[in-house]
């Protein structure tokens, strides 16, 4: 039968062709969105991946008791404060506990320039990892190597101009203008840590004991006026400290510690699993993330639309195509599935120009996503998940033109040979 | 041989658009195999109907319509609308041609939809080689043509390319809807002509649609069609 032996599909591509100028636009239209939307959501996935990779190397961030998500907050994310301090002889009990590999103890309070200052030991630029297991590393320079040693963070370099062998002065409590600083003990710049993305960057590390040092004559002094070499002779292990991260040996021990850190007699401590602590953060602030997910998706319909006007305005001029169609032998239908198919190539066409869009953009900007907003982007081909949108998005070409392509259908069955001018 | 078969027998014939009063009423219409027949028809006198009937668009309430001896009432809307691609070559009056594809392909363009089509040309040498013999004895140089948009050419030049279209493939008859309307005295005269010699070249009929009674005497016959129709209403 001749019915099946339609050529639709080369017709409608002939027909889009014919149409170059209307056809790459609308093709345009719908590309941008699905560059927009598969790029949002590209983004959003590195963007919480790399959000709950933070802080990866660490098993089990201990604070005074709060909430998870508080004590979170500010040992890891430098936001708001502790509501309490912990003891020292609470810092050794744990790390002196079975399967505990290593601690890297914190302490906050002082900033500088509106940065905050982070007292901790050597063991922080070893043990810190985010992502997929990257640890710290210098651009310029090493640890400290002396009490009053500073390490600065890529964002904090970046801002404020600094290298190493600059000198710096950090202020009692937090604000960019600080009316207590502890300028009496100036600290050297030893080393500048590589971007992270994480909020390394935006860290000054100094040694616990020069924490303790400045603060000697009362927290709210200048510093102390003691010499350097009497200083490092002087036991400075801090009777208090904010945080402290754990290693385990093992992972598995984690749930374990975690009981016996919360239910520790001798002061309310809390332990909790960054991992799990950093989704339920993300949970909170990835509304504005779902948001932007359903703007995008929005903008590919409006994509969508554009192919259903640039067929309904050609719909009446190609009246009379549809009769010498007719004419020719082609059944009613073969006219609604030749304005369905344009429809879906249409869409098919500017969807796969959308993908590709999408991940040469990721290719190319992927290092700077990487280095200044710390978003890794897990995967750099297309894959099934395009795959899928591609076929939504072409699917729903075909769902929209079937309603001019259904006017269409009437026409031809209204005018049959006769051509309407 | 289907071919020595009638072009067109009518018998009977009623017809009404959603059951108003009968537009089309004709008790005898007959066209011989291969006979070259005028049907003078001004607007309005149910040509278009008619010919809508002829190609199996239509489906009459009453009556037979057989086409190169097969019985149209008889068959279901697709086989009409295959028979049509197989038997038929239908002009109209303009804008016969698809405007995105280019004029070679305008004329093959039955020849895809229908095997038998097909299969006529491929015995004439092939769907390109009979198109482009058709658009040389049309009076279109193929070398100069075949590529052309359509949309490139003057109404002559397309009415003829959409005679080549009709005519490929060797249907057995040829509906022609005021197809020389758009064209000037000179122009019409010559395509008549044209038009008249391929259909007797290739056998088919033609039944040449129009209200111009003074194109009556190129015929072998002349018909009007408002002494067929008995119809009272018009269309």
């Amino acid at each position: 039968m001749s019915g099946a032996r339609f050529p639709i599909l080369s017709l409608a591509l002939r027909s889009i062709l014919n149409r170059a100028g209307t056809a790459l636009l609308t093709i345009l239209t719908v590309a941008i969105s699905v560059t927009l939307f598969l790029g949002v959501e590209k983004i959003r996935h590195g963007a919480r991946a790399s959000f709950e990779n933070t802080i990866s190397g660490v098993d089990l961030i201990v604070g005074a008791r709060s909430s998870p998500v508080n004590l979170l907050l500010y040992s890891v994310f430098h936001i708001g404060d502790a509501t309490n301090n912990i003891t020292w002889e609470s810092y050794q009990a744990v790390a002196g506990a079975p399967n505990v590999a290593w601690t890297v103890p914190v302490s906050l309070g002082d900033s500088h320039r509106g940065y905050r200052v982070v007292g901790t030991t050597p063991g922080y630029f070893e043990h810190y990892e985010y992502g997929s297991g990257r640890s710290l590393t210098f651009a310029e320079g090493a640890s400290f190597a002396d009490l009053f040693d500073a390490v600065v963070g890529a964002e904090v370099a970046r801002e404020l101009g600094y290298e190493t062998g600059q000198e710096i002065v950090v202020a009692h409590g937090m604000g960019s203008v600080s009316f207590v600083e502890h300028d009496a003990n100036p600290f050297t710049i030893t080393g500048v840590l590589a971007p992270t993305g994480t909020p390394v960057d935006r860290s000054v590390f100094v040694t616990l004991e020069a924490i303790e040092a400045i603060h000697l004559e009362g927290s709210t002094g200048r510093g102390t006026a003691l010499p350097a070499d009497q200083l490092r002779a002087m036991d400075l292990a801090p009777e208090q400290i904010t945080a402290f991260f754990v290693g385990l040996d093992t992972p598995v021990a984690a749930l374990r510690l975690q009981r016996q850190v919360n239910t520790y007699p001798e002061e309310p401590l809390q332990a909790v699993i960054p991992g799990v602590a950093l989704a339920q953060l993300w949970s909170v602030i990835g509304a504005a993330e779902r948001t932007l997910a359903a703007v995008a998706a929005f903008v590919v319909l409006t994509g969508l639309v554009s192919i259903l006007t640039a067929i309904l305005t050609s719909l009446n001029e190609r009246r009379r195509e549809m009769a010498i169609l007719r004419a020719l032998g082609a059944r009613p239908h073969h006219v609604f599935i030749l304005l369905v198919a344009e429809s879906a190539l249409l869409a098919l066409a500017g969807a796969v120009i959308g993908t590709g869009l999408t991940y040469a953009g990721l290719a190319g900007f992927s290092p700077l996503l990487e280095a200044r907003f710390g978003i890794l982007i897990p995967q750099l081909l297309p894959g099934l998940y395009d795959l899928a949108i591609v076929g939504l998005v072409t699917a729903a070409a075909a769902v929209l033109g079937a309603g001019p392509a259904w006017r269409a259908y009437r026409h031809s069955l209204a005018d049959g040979m006769t051509i309407r001018v | 041989m289907i071919e020595s078969a009638p072009a067109l027998q009518i018998a009977d014939l009623r017809f009404n658009y959603r059951h108003g009063d009968d537009v089309l009423a004709i008790a005898r219409f007959d066209v011989r195999a291969g006979e070259r027949l005028f049907l003078r028809g001004a607007s309005g006198s149910g040509k278009s109907t008619l010919l809508g009937l002829i190609a199996g668009i239509l489906s009459p309430q009453a009556g037979r319509i057989e086409v190169l001896g097969e019985d149209l009432t008889t068959m279901g809307a697709a086989k009409r609308d295959a028979f049509r691609a197989a038997r038929l070559g239908v002009i109209f009056q303009m804008f016969n041609l698809l405007p995105y594809l280019p004029v070679g392909r305008n004329i093959t363009l039955p020849c895809r939809f229908s095997p038998e089509r097909a299969r006529n040309a491929a015995d004439a040498g092939g769907a390109d080689a009979e198109a482009r013999r058709l658009l040389d004895r049309l009076g279109l140089d193929p070398a100069e043509f075949w590529l052309k948009r359509s949309s490139a050419l003057s109404v002559g030049q397309q009415q003829r390319v959409a005679a080549a279209r009709a005519l490929i493939g060797r249907p057995g008859l040829i509906l022609a809807d005021e197809p020389t309307s758009a064209l000037d005295a000179d122009s019409r005269d010559a395509f008549i002509d044209l038009l008249k010699e391929e259909c007797a070249a290739s056998g088919a009929a033609l039944i040449f649609v129009s209200h111009d009674s003074s194109l009556a005497d190129h015929f072998d016959r002349a018909l009007d069609l408002s002494d067929l129709n008995t119809a009272s209403v018009t269309a």
